[in-house]
């Protein structure tokens, strides 16, 4: 997978503190190893957004409030998500587990407090992921995301966690001689 | 600089004198967990993905069938298969299955598989719930697991320590689930977030070790990447016996930094719960007495190991389940339906009319057994009240400790125990 620079895409807007079993109620781990059914029902445990997941178009963006994520550990929750074809994540903050599945899955998300207080659902977006830019063509905003550590960054710039075992499963048998 | 225990474990673990909070490092794990929800996927991405054919060391991973196991649906099932299947390719030495084992968070500490001074990670959020022994322990994801699995080691960024100090001895029916419900309502579910949450004081000191895993349990809820617990008596009497491992206990420096200090009186603490729909929406029991309830829930890694189902049994005891409501009783792990069984607290259940399950991880995230349908109402004992978490996404949890979940049961309304029983049995802890 390589990672993009520029995405561009129509916002949707969620608010604090929304949990794994908002972002995919727990019935559907049932469907742990399949993207697409996950993403069928992203965000259907949010009060209000049951049917959300069949009006997102491929590369829309999620911009949430803080906290996004907090509960469970299920790396069904950022699975879901881009099942149902977001492209990216911009919250005010992330819970730690939800945060850590992210980077290791290579799925680009961002911090930004001034995106997630200024977006209106709808606002069209465009995010360089390189610069950390957000720029908002609807209202004319700009705003800035906060960076991400060097080791961070380089996960999420070659993919992921699974690239990077790869690479040191090798070193070790090189070095183990075989 | 002196540093946390948490600091301490991190350090060790990724080879350095001294770490700070903020560092990114790479780190050799312990001990890891998987369970039926995340191994499929884990092993999934580690065979296909990544390419390793074994995992690093098959004595230090454990793996349980509890989240929806017996297998509540045929897809289930596949995974229950899936899990077992890779555990027994890979060796793995500590794999539990349906019927000998139980709640991966239960089933951990009873068998002595998670030790002072380690790091250990498990693939379940509350994995938090083994730094009462004095660990370093934390949830991780399946990508994660799976790099686990391969390598033996997992990056962290070392979080900041937040202290709490609780002084002085809980009150009379007052739990360590009230102690730590009280603290979330205080900080809020993201006050610690990616933070460490280091418990001390006489108020842990006076309690027994699985009072200490309930308040551990509960710091995912408060955001919290681990909780700890100083090492005591009481860490070294629960351990004997029990523990797979030589370990060395740790503790802070008396310079340490933290990065706040929270200072509570533990006699002050009153009965709690934490009302619809959030952990921390806290309400002293008072506010919330004569709530009409549909169905009270006693089960969960949080509150459902012996000592929890003891002080049910106790109000339980001559008294029936209200007409009205279900009361269903879910053992935490095998072993503890085993000594359940021993000391007549099995019959005491049936006798009131409750539901008595195998053990597993069942409605405290609406699996089976006990979902809730839209507008019922559940006192639970479990951890988490989101939307949706035990069902339909207009139920309403209420999460209490186990005495006052029996209690309620009896009345069908939310009660103050002390209604129900007068006094609780000595020794009953």
């Amino acid at each position: 997978m390589t990672f993009p620079k520029v995405l561009r895409g129509r916002a949707w807007k969620f608010g604090v503190n929304i949990d794994t079993d908002q972002i995919i109620p727990a019935k559907y781990a049932i469907y742990s190893l399949g993207e697409k059914e996950l993403g069928k029902h992203a965000m259907e445990g949010v009060p209000g957004r049951e049917t959300w997941a069949g009006q997102v178009a491929p590369g829309d963006i999620m911009v949430a409030g803080s906290n996004f994520g907090c509960g469970s550990s299920r790396e069904i929750a950022p699975v879901a998500i881009r099942g149902a074809g977001i492209s990216l994540v911009i919250a005010d903050s992330y819970a730690r587990i939800f945060f850590r599945n992210a980077i290791n899955m290579g799925y680009p998300i961002l911090q930004s407090p001034q995106a997630a207080e200024a977006v209106e659902e709808g606002d069209e977006l465009e995010v360089d992921l390189e610069e950390g830019v957000i720029r908002n063509f609807t209202k004319g905003d700009e705003y800035r995301s906060e960076a991400f550590p060097k080791f961070m960054n380089e996960l999420l710039h070659m993919g992921g966690l699974v690239p990077w075992v790869r690479k040191r499963l090798q070193e070790r048998r090189v070095a183990a001689g075989r | 600089m002196g540093m946390t225990m948490t600091e301490k474990i991190l350090a060790r673990a990724s080879g350095r004198d001294s770490v700070r909070p903020g560092d990114l490092i790479l780190a050799k794990v312990d001990f890891a967990m998987g369970h039926d929800l995340t191994i499929p996927p884990a092993g999934k991405i580690m065979r296909e993905q990544m390419g390793a054919e074994k995992i690093w060391d098959p004595e230090r991973v454990a793996v349980t069938q509890d989240h929806f196991q017996p297998a509540k649906d045929a897809a289930s099932a596949t995974l229950g298969r899936l899990t077992r299947e890779f555990s027994h390719q890979m060796g793995i030495k500590w794999y539990f299955e349906v019927g000998q084992g139980g709640i991966c968070h239960t089933v951990l500490p009873e068998n002595g598989l998670v030790l002072p001074g380690e790091l250990v990670v498990g693939a379940d959020s509350h994995s938090c719930t083994y730094g009462a022994l004095n660990n370093f322990a934390t949830g991780i994801g399946s990508t994660d697991l799976a790099c686990v699995l391969a390598l033996g080691e997992l990056w962290f960024r070392v979080p900041e320590t937040l202290k709490f100090v609780f002084h002085n001895r809980l009150k009379e029916w007052v739990e360590a689930k009230d102690l730590i419900l009280y603290v979330i309502g205080q900080i809020g579910v993201d006050g610690a977030r990616s933070k460490a949450m280091e418990h001390v004081g006489e108020a842990l000191k006076s309690i027994d070790m699985e009072a200490r895993l309930t308040i551990t349990n509960m710091a995912i809820e408060a955001g919290a990447k681990n909780g700890i617990l100083e090492f005591d008596e009481v860490t070294r009497e629960y351990l004997e016996g029990r523990a797979k491992r030589p370990y060395t206990p740790v503790s802070s420096d008396p310079d340490a930094e933290y990065e706040k200090v929270f200072e509570f009186d533990a006699a002050a603490v009153e009965l709690g719960v934490a009302k619809p729909m959030s952990p921390d929406n806290y309400a002293p029991l008072s506010e919330v007495v004569g709530t009409r309830l549909d169905q009270v829930f006693i089960g969960s890694c949080t509150n459902s190991r012996i000592t929890d189902l003891r002080r049910a049994a106790a109000v339980l005891e001559g008294h029936k389940v209200a007409d009205g409501v279900r009361l269903i009783i879910t053992p935490s792990s095998h072993q503890v339906a085993i000594q359940a069984e021993r000391e007549g607290l099995i019959r005491t259940f049936l006798a009131a009319g409750a539901a008595w399950t195998t053990a597993t991880c069942g409605a405290c995230l609406g699996g089976h057994m006990g979902v809730l349908g839209e507008g019922e109402v559940c006192l639970s004992t479990t951890n988490r009240n989101f939307p949706g978490r035990m069902g339909h996404p207009k139920a309403m949890v209420y999460l209490s400790n186990p005495a006052v979940a029996a209690a309620s049961a009896v009345t069908g309304v939310i009660t103050h125990p002390g209604e129900v029983l007068k006094k609780m049995p000595a020794g009953i802890r």
